[in-house]
C-alpha cells in the first residue's frame, strides 16, 4: 500500500499525541508487556539451553553391553550378529577390556595415579557399545539385550537421560501455560488502553467515517500506538536478559564445561532472543490495538 | 436535468422487526431542494441514513449518481461518502479544534493536498460567512454559527448532494433563517439538497418540493408544497 509521507507523518503524530495524553495507561500497558516478556525471555533462555543440552546428550546416548568373561570367540560373533539385527540399533562396536580401562582412566584425568592397581589386574569385562537410531530407544534396546545369553550387564545413561527428558517436558508445559496467560494479560491491557483512547476519539472516528475516510486511514494511528507500546515493552527485557545471560554464560558456563555441558554461545543466544522478544512485543501490541478498533469502525 | 437520487421500491426492516420504510419510490433531480417531512417515527431518519449509506435497504435499489449503493462493497463506501455532504442536528464538531481545523479535518482525512485544503477551507468559510471566526473554537460560537461550520465542512469536498437531518432542530427561529440562507446559496451553486425537518415555518415560507412520509410510505409529494401538519 503506497502511503504519502505526509499521511504517515500525520498518523505517527496522532499516535504519539494519544500515547502522551493517556500517559498512565500507556505506562501500565508497557509495564505489563515488560513483565511478561521478561518472564517469557527467561523461560526461553533456560528452555533453549536445556534443549541444546538434551540434544547434546541425546546424540551421545549409547548402550553398553557387558559380556560374560567366559564367552567364546564364536559365541561373541553370534551375539554381535544378533545385536545388529535388533531393529532400532544403528551401530555395534566392540570394546575390549583394555580399551574400556583406557577410556575410564582418560575420563578420570589427573586422578588416574590412584588407580594404578587397576592396570595390574583389569576388572572390566569386554563390551559391545550400541548406538540407537533415536535417543528414546535406548531404554527399549537395553531391556531387549538384558536377556541375551552371555550378557552380564547392560548400562545406559538411564537416570540422567530419563530425568532430563521428563524435566524438559514438565518445564515446557508449565512454561507454556504461564506464558500464554501472561501474553494474554498484556494483550488485554493494551487493548484496554487503546479502547480508552478510542472512546476519547469516538466522535473523531465518526466524523472521519462520515466524510469518507477509509478504514485503513482510521486504523493506522492505533496500529502504530499498539506497535510502539509493544516494542517499548520489549526494551527492558532485552537489556536485562543480555546482562543475565552474559553473567550466566561467562561464570556458570565454565563450570558446566567441565561437566561436558556446553551452553548456547552468548551472541547467538542474545541476538535470537532479542529479535524474538521484540517480535512478540510488536505482535502483542498490534493484536491488542487492532482488536479494540474493529468494532468502532462499523459506522 | 438528470436524476441524482433514485429510490426504487426501497424497504427497510430493522432487526427487531420494525418496518421503517415500506416501499419507497422517489427520484430527485440535480439541483433540486427537497424537504422531507412527517411525524416522529415516520421513517425520516431511516430515509436520510439510506442516502449516505449509514444503513442498507432490506430490499430495493438506491441510485446516487446512477450508481446503485444498495450493493456497494464495504471498501467502496468511503469513496462514495466523499460525494455526499451530511449535516446533523447536533453539529458534530470537534471541540478541541478551531473552526478552520474542523473544516480542514474533513479534507485531511481523505488525503487532500495541503495547498488545496487551505484554499478550499477559506473559500467555504467565506461562503457560510464565518471567515472572520476561523481561529475560534466551537464553544466560542453560537449554535447557528456552529451549524454553519458544520455545513462548511459538509460541502468542502464539493459533493453534488447535501443531506441535512433536522439542521435547525437545535436552533432558535432567527438563526434557523440564517441557516436556510446558507442552504439557498449552496443550492444555487447546483448542489442537490435533501433536508428532513420539523420546521413548519421554514417549509411554508421558503417553498420547495415537499415529500411527506408516514408509516414508512410517501403519502404526499408536491412541488412548492406546504408543511401540512399541525406541530
Amino acid at each position: 500500500m503506497a502511503m504519502k509521507i505526509r499521511t504517515l507523518k500525520r498518523h505517527v503524530n496522532e499516535s504519539f499525541k494519544s500515547l502522551g495524553r493517556n500517559g498512565w495507561m500507556t505506562f501500565a500497558s508497557v509495564s505489563a508487556v515488560t513483565v511478561s516478556l521478561l518472564l517469557v525471555g527467561l523461560f526461553l533462555m533456560v528452555m533453549f539451553n536445556l534443549n541444546k543440552i538434551a540434544g547434546d546428550i541425546e546424540s551421545d546416548v549409547e548402550v553398553r553391553v557387558y559380556l560374560d568373561q567366559s564367552i567364546t570367540k564364536t559365541q561373541q560373533k553370534t551375539l554381535e550378529q544378533e545385536l545388529q539385527k535388533i531393529p532400532n540399533v544403528q551401530s555395534v562396536r566392540f570394546q575390549s577390556k583394555k580399551e574400556g580401562l583406557d577410556s575410564l582412566l582418560e575420563s578420570l584425568g589427573n586422578d588416574k595415579q590412584s588407580f594404578t592397581d587397576l592396570q595390574k589386574e583389569n576388572p572390566l569385562p569386554n563390551a559391545f557399545i550400541l548406538k540407537t537410531k533415536k535417543p528414546e530407544q535406548t531404554i527399549g534396546v537395553a531391556n531387549t539385550v538384558k536377556d541375551y545369553q552371555n550378557v552380564t550387564d547392560v548400562r545406559y545413561g538411564k537416570g540422567t537421560v530419563e530425568k532430563l527428558f521428563r524435566f524438559i517436558r514438565i518445564a515446557r508445559n508449565v512454561g507454556i501455560v504461564l506464558i500464554i496467560g501472561l501474553l494474554f494479560t498484556s494483550v488485554f491491557l493494551i487493548a484496554n488502553t487503546i479502547k480508552l483512547t478510542i472512546v476519547a476519539r469516538r466522535r473523531e472516528i465518526e466524523i472521519m467515517k462520515l466524510v469518507g475516510a477509509t478504514n485503513a486511514f482510521v486504523r493506522w494511528p492505533y496500529f502504530i500506538e499498539g506497535l510502539v507500546m509493544g516494542v517499548l515493552g520489549s526494551i527492558i527485557p532485552v537489556i536485562v536478559l543480555m546482562v543475565v545471560y552474559r553473567f550466566a554464560y561467562y561464570n556458570l558456563g565454565g563450570n558446566l564445561q567441565q561437566m561436558f555441558i556446553r551452553l548456547i554461545p552468548y551472541q547467538t543466544m542474545t541476538l535470537n532472543l532479542s529479535l524474538l522478544l521484540i517480535g512478540i512485543g510488536a505482535l502483542i501490541g498490534v493484536w491488542g490495538s487492532m482488536n479494540s478498533v474493529r468494532k468502532f469502525l462499523k459506522i | 436535468m438528470e436524476d441524482v437520487i433514485v429510490m426504487q421500491n426501497v424497504w427497510k426492516a430493522y432487526p427487531n422487526g420494525v418496518m421503517a420504510l415500506n416501499g419507497i419510490d422517489l427520484s430527485v433531480k440535480q439541483g433540486e431542494f427537497v424537504y422531507v417531512v412527517g411525524p416522529s417515527g415516520a421513517g425520516k431518519s431511516t430515509f436520510i441514513k439510506m442516502i449516505f449509506r449509514e444503513l442498507k435497504p432490506t430490499r430495493g435499489k438506491i441510485f446516487i449518481n446512477n450508481k446503485n449503493i444498495a450493493n456497494l462493497r464495504e471498501r467502496q463506501v468511503p469513496y462514495f461518502r466523499r460525494k455526499i455532504g451530511v449535516v446533523f442536528q447536533d453539529f458534530r464538531l470537534l471541540p478541541k479544534l478551531t473552526v478552520y481545523e474542523n473544516v480542514a479535518f474533513a479534507l485531511e482525512v481523505i488525503e487532500e493536498h495541503p495547498r488545496q485544503i487551505k484554499r478550499r477551507v477559506v473559500e467555504v468559510l467565506d461562503l457560510v460567512g464565518l471567515k472572520h471566526k476561523m481561529r475560534s473554537f466551537p464553544d466560542q460560537l453560537s449554535g447557528g454559527e456552529q451549524q454553519r461550520v458544520s455545513i462548511a465542512r459538509s460541502i468542502c469536498n464539493r459533493p453534488p448532494v447535501l443531506i441535512a437531518d433536522e439542521p435547525t432542530g437545535n436552533l432558535d427561529p432567527e438563526t434557523s433563517w440564517q441557516i436556510m440562507e446558507v442552504f439557498k446559496r449552496i443550492n444555487e451553486q447546483g448542489t442537490t439538497i435533501v433536508m428532513a425537518t420539523h420546521n413548519r415555518d421554514i417549509v411554508n415560507k421558503i417553498r420547495h418540493r415537499v415529500v411527506a412520509l408516514e408509516g414508512g410510505m410517501i403519502v404526499r409529494d408536491e412541488q412548492e408544497g406546504d408543511y401540512g401538519y399541525e406541530n
